[in-house]
């Protein structure tokens, strides 16, 4: 019984840990546009570090993804989601810009 | 603990059957999430290729509003949370107590928080911010309402597992179906991370 105690102990951490990383991530973002803290590009780069990091904290601690110790390919999946997004997704970005720039 | 049989919280050992099917059925859900994935992804390079496309009408600085947004994204942070407690009730008391109290808490945030939405839609629409009006609200309204709909969803498919647990109680099915609804709950989280990003934080910065 000790031992699930202390399981249910530890995965009540894992989610607490979770929400105060993403409360981190996010809360200085929404002061910032409010209080006219930083330049719009100097933010713009920070937002997008943050919701990359934030996005890692929810896969790691609200859903469990972990690098090592899985039985199936949840991790490679996110990466080759993670591909398809990028290939397509940056690559219509790329492609509409170049072609508003020439037009 | 050693290993992990599939995202989000394992039931472990002690569950029996209900563990050994959560394998299968939760990553099976997973590829489906992940594909899902894809459309957001995808919905969101389309946003900000038409972010610029105002065609006369107004813009994000006219038609955002930055404190409903943030209240917005606290709200689903904290379903996040307390749908974690919600799991972790079911895996560790037989009676359901707890876990309903959880699963009606996270539910009752994302209903406020799909509301909210709703009113914000509404005043950009009394501003002129309709679908029809640019390229820029086109692609807005594709992106943001979708992320909405699906919270809806996610929120009567919480209801119908408080229905499921009402007729039949805290059997396997509903402790597969809480898994997985787990995991279309966290990632809903994830796509909005995505959208106030890129969406409001881009379009007020």
């Amino acid at each position: 019984m000790t031992d699930k105690a202390a399981e249910k102990r530890k995965e009540q951490l894992s989610y607490a840990l979770g929400f105060g990383y993403a409360l981190l991530l996010t809360v200085p973002l929404f002061a910032s546009v409010a209080f006219d803290w930083l330049d719009r590009s100097t933010l713009l780069w920070i937002t997008g570090v943050a919701a990359i990091l934030q996005i890692v904290v929810h896969f790691r601690f609200f859903l469990h993804i972990r690098l090592k110790g899985q039985t199936k390919e949840d991790l490679q999946l996110i990466l080759f989601t993670t591909l398809v997004i990028g290939v397509m997704g940056l690559g219509t970005i790329w492609v509409i810009f170049n072609l508003m720039s020439r037009m | 603990m050693s290993t992990t049989r599939h995202p989000g919280l394992n039931l472990g050992p002690h569950h029996g059957e209900a563990d050994d099917t959560a394998e299968v059925e939760v990553f099976g859900f997973w590829v489906f999430m992940m594909s899902d994935a894809i459309i957001f992804g995808l919905l969101m390079a389309t946003y900000v290729v038409m972010s610029g496309n105002l065609n006369g009408g107004p813009g994000p600085r006219e038609l955002f509003e930055l404190r409903p947004v943030f209240i917005e994204t606290m709200l689903l942070l904290f379903s996040s949370l307390t749908f974690g407690f919600a799991q972790i009730g079911m895996k560790y008391h037989p009676h359901p107590a707890r876990m309903i109290i959880w699963l009606l808490v996270s539910v009752a945030l994302a209903l406020i928080f799909v509301g909210m939405e709703v009113n914000d839609f509404i005043t950009m629409a009394g501003k002129g911010g309709i679908p029809q009006a640019s390229g820029f609200l086109s692609s807005f309204y594709a992106l943001v309402p979708l992320h909405g709909i699906h919270v809806t969803a996610a929120c009567i498919w919480a209801l119908a597992i408080l229905g499921q647990i009402a007729v039949y109680g805290l059997d396997d099915e509903v402790k597969t179906g809480m898994l997985r609804l787990g995991i279309l709950w966290h990632f809903l989280d994830i796509v909005w991370i995505g959208i106030f990003s890129i969406v409001y934080i881009g379009g007020l910065a």
